[in-house]
Order: structure tokens, then C-alpha cells, then sequence
């Protein structure tokens, strides 16, 4: 059973419409013993940074770390995967679980002199993939995910899959257990169900 | 490296997918769920439905429609038309909308951007623009004039200011159409929409009067487009997503490819 986790965060139905479809099992919860007793968990999200401070008023971010400790499978996507780290600028006063270290940013106004749009939206391909990705087994080099945020995470010996936008960042970071996904794999057509195959099948 | 997109809209009346000229004169092009996936299937990027009937009539989106659209669509899917508030926005997303689009209603009130920006973040929140050159100005292009209400009305407002406007407010993106090129297929508007595109820091779609593939190279390249939005040329099988974006890619552009 996949637990994921509702906390208001807009594409949750995306994300579990799409999981069903795999032919997953999965339980909306926002009760920490649920995800407690939960294999694998999902953390959706799309919106403002703000909105994970939910997760510590239910009680969730001790919940999800017991799980990641006893080796539950993890998975946040956009704000779901920007939670994993420190913090965001966007909301300061919010934190992070810490997982990865470091802080998402807001991209750039400007990026090598050029104007640079934000929010980044569309699609946008994934380079430097880490041959040991479980995430991205199967996921070829140049292959195209959708991406709709301005905030994003930095490169690190963690990250699983980079995408240039303003230079690089991380699309996909993942150590052990715990994964994260800046794209939407919800609407990034076979890439991206093939990267939700990927962990429905851990 | 961030890809040009080709959006696939589909206009909806009465539950059926339509097409009209210049706003006018609709025919019928069919099935919305139908031709969402078709649309998907043959590489489009993402799918527009507009109920173009909404705002004029007064009714309510047609929420079985993007239900039934949307549940085994997986591109982005925007839904605008009727749209009046928060609330209104809330139901469309439950029902399987990514984004929402909203025109006269952000005219009539524009607080209403920040509102669903607020709940459902800015990437949620397209702000369409129905956009008219006043013809006889000194600068029929930095003047052009947003109408609303389906084209139908004038709303003393220059496009390049509500624009801004818009993105102040909090919007993600901004839905360029040429009520001037239409319906026309002979090509966009690739100098208004260049100026609206350097007015904003947010991504601009340009729509109305792709004919070819050369329409749309153009926009990209001389109308700085992010993203350029179609219906007709689709519709009726004069080429699909993938046709056009590999005539894109001979011509330089960046689209996704394979898909």
C-alpha cells in the first residue's frame, strides 16, 4: 500500500489518479499512523513551500522520518520533492525535513545576462542520470519530463538526474530510500509513468 | 533544454468540440475526451478545453466533461470558461484540471488571479487575453485593446498594461490570442505577441492563426512565444503534434521529440 500523504496540495488527485492506474493500492492520509505502517509513501505537491508546514502540524514530518529510518519507501514530487531539503527561500520560515542538505532557490532573473522566465514551465529534458537510479531505471538520457515550479534544488552527490534551466538543477534526487521528483511524473506522459512504474515496483 | 510547446485546444459548446472563424460562423469538430487523447496520443504537449459558451450564457463549466477528459490524460490539462471565482476553480481542479484559464471574469475582477494563486499556486492560474490591434492608432500594436466576453466586448484597456497587471497579480502564465489573425490560418501575431512576451517575466502562449508549420516557427523565433497554442489544424487530420514538431525541428527549433 502507498500512502500519500494530503496536505492540500494541489495535485494530489493527479498523482493518485495516475498511481491507480498503474494498478497501485494507495490510501490519501493525513494521519500519521498511517504512514507509520505504510511500505512506501508519496508526498504530492505543487504551490508554495508554506503549505508543508501542515505536515508538521499533523504531526507527519516525525512520522515520515521513523519510516524513512526503518526503510520505508519515500517519494516527494515538486514541493514534495523541495520539502526533502533544508528549506526554501520561499517560505524561510518553514522548515524542511533536512534529508538533503542544502536550500531550494528561486531561479535567477537573469541568467548569463538573458532575462530568464519563472515560473519554468514545460517541458525540459534530464541529463547526468546516476546509472544506479532505481527512480530512473529505464529513463535514457535527453528524455522529456514537465516541470511547472520557480523554486528549485541544488545540484548534489545526490542528485539522480540534473535539467539546465538558468544552469542546472536537481529533477530527481535520490539516496536509498528516499527519492524526490521536481517534474510532474503525472503528467509527463510515458516518462513519466515509467519513473512511477519504477517505484510502484520497489 | 526547455522545449517550445504545442498546445491542442479544444473550443467546447454544448459538450461538443467546435470551431468558429474570427470568433463567428462555428462548426462542429467533436468529442471532447475523444480528441484530448487523440491530441495526447499524437504528441501534443498539453490540452486546452475552453466551454466557449460559459461566460456569455452564464453557466457553469462543464464539469463532467473535464472529468471525463481528464481521467487518463497524462500531459497538463487547462480548463478555462466560467470560471468566476475560487470556488468555481476549486471544482474544475477536483474534477482533473491542472490549470485554469480566466478572461472576463479577471477583467470584471481582478483580484480573482491571487485568490486561486493563493489556494492552488501561481503555476494554476493562466490568464487569457483576447487581444484586438486598434487599427489608426499611432502604435496599433502597443495599443491593441483586450476584449472580453467571447470578443463581444471592448474593455478600454491596452493589452500590454493588463498583461502586466496580470502578472503582478500573481498569474503563471498568459493565453495570447490575435482576434485579428483567428480562425485566418495565415500565420500569428508575432509582433504582438513578441511585445507582450517582453513586457512579462512569465511564460506567454500565443494563439490564433496557425496555418502551418511555419506559422509556428515564426512565433517562437521572431514572436519570442514560450508555448503556441492550435485547434482547427488539427481537428480535421491536416497534421498532428509530432508532423508539426519534426517540421520544427528541421527548422531549429527545440520541441519534444520523441513523444
Amino acid at each position: 500500500m502507498i500512502a500519500v500523504i494530503d496536505y492540500k496540495a494541489g495535485n494530489l488527485t493527479s498523482v493518485v489518479k495516475t498511481l491507480t492506474y498503474l494498478g497501485a493500492e494507495t490510501e490519501i492520509t493525513q494521519d500519521p499512523e498511517v504512514v507509520r505502517r505504510a511500505s512506501k509513501i508519496v508526498l504530492p505537491g505543487v504551490g508554495h513551500f508554506r503549505a508543508t508546514s501542515l505536515l508538521n502540524e499533523l504531526h507527519i514530518t516525525k512520522a515520515v522520518r521513523e519510516s524513512i529510518a526503518r526503510g520505508a519507501w519515500f517519494l516527494g514530487v515538486c514541493v514534495g520533492l523541495q520539502w526533502l531539503y533544508q528549506g526554501s527561500t520561499e517560505a524561510p520560515e518553514t522548515p524542511g525535513l533536512g534529508h538533503f542538505a542544502g536550500e531550494c532557490e528561486r531561479f535567477p532573473a537573469l541568467f548569463e545576462g538573458e532575462p530568464l522566465k519563472a515560473p519554468h514551465v514545460g517541458w525540459n529534458s534530464l541529463e547526468d542520470l546516476k546509472p544506479d537510479s532505481k527512480l530512473m531505471r529505464g529513463i535514457q538520457p535527453g528524455e522529456f519530463v514537465y516541470y511547472t515550479h520557480s523554486w528549485r534544488a541544488p545540484l548534489s552527490p545526490d542528485t539522480a538526474a540534473s535539467t539546465p534551466y538558468g544552469g542546472s538543477f536537481t529533477g530527481a534526487v535520490e539516496r536509498d530510500n528516499v527519492m524526490g521528483v521536481q517534474f510532474h511524473p503525472e503528467k509527463s506522459a510515458s516518462v513519466g509513468l515509467r519513473v512511477l512504474q519504477n517505484f510502484i515496483d520497489l | 533544454m526547455l522545449t517550445k510547446r504545442i498546445i491542442a485546444c479544444l473550443d467546447v459548446r454544448d459538450g461538443r468540440v467546435v470551431k468558429g472563424i474570427q470568433f463567428v460562423d462555428i462548426i462542429d469538430a467533436g468529442d471532447p475526451a475523444e480528441l484530448a487523447h487523440r491530441h495526447a496520443a499524437g504528441g501534443a504537449d498539453e490540452i486546452v478545453l475552453l466551454d466557449i459558451t460559459a461566460t456569455h450564457e452564464g453557466r457553469g463549466t462543464l464539469l463532467d466533461t473535464v472529468k471525463r477528459t481528464a481521467a487518463a490524460l497524462f500531459v497538463p490539462f487547462t480548463v478555462g470558461g466560467g470560471i468566476r471565482s475560487a470556488e468555481d476553480a476549486a471544482a474544475v481542479f477536483n474534477a482533473g484540471a491542472d490549470k485554469v484559464s480566466i478572461n472576463s471574469s479577471a477583467i470584471a475582477r481582478p483580484e480573482l488571479i491571487g485568490e486561486i494563486g493563493g489556494s492552488f499556486g501561481a503555476q494554476a492560474v493562466i490568464v487569457a487575453i483576447d487581444a484586438r490591434r486598434t487599427e489608426g492608432a499611432a502604435d496599433p500594436v502597443g495599443e491593441a485593446e483586450v476584449f472580453v466576453s467571447g470578443g463581444r466586448k471592448p474593455t478600454g484597456l491596452r493589452v500590454i498594461d493588463w498583461a502586466r497587471e496580470a502578472e503582478q497579480r500573481g498569474a503563471g502564465e498568459i493565453l495570447l490570442t490575435s482576434m485579428n489573425t483567428d480562425g485566418m490560418r495565415n500565420g500569428f501575431d508575432c509582433e504582438l505577441t513578441a511585445r507582450v512576451s517582453e513586457a512579462v517575466q512569465i511564460p506567454v502562449i500565443a494563439s490564433g492563426g496557425a496555418g502551418s508549420a511555419a506559422h509556428f516557427a515564426d512565433v517562437f523565433g521572431r514572436g519570442r512565444a514560450d508555448a503556441a497554442l492550435a485547434a482547427s489544424i488539427f481537428h480535421f487530420g491536416v497534421t498532428d503534434s509530432r508532423g508539426l514538431k519534426a517540421s520544427l525541428r528541421d527548422a531549429g527549433v527545440t520541441v519534444r521529440l520523441p513523444c
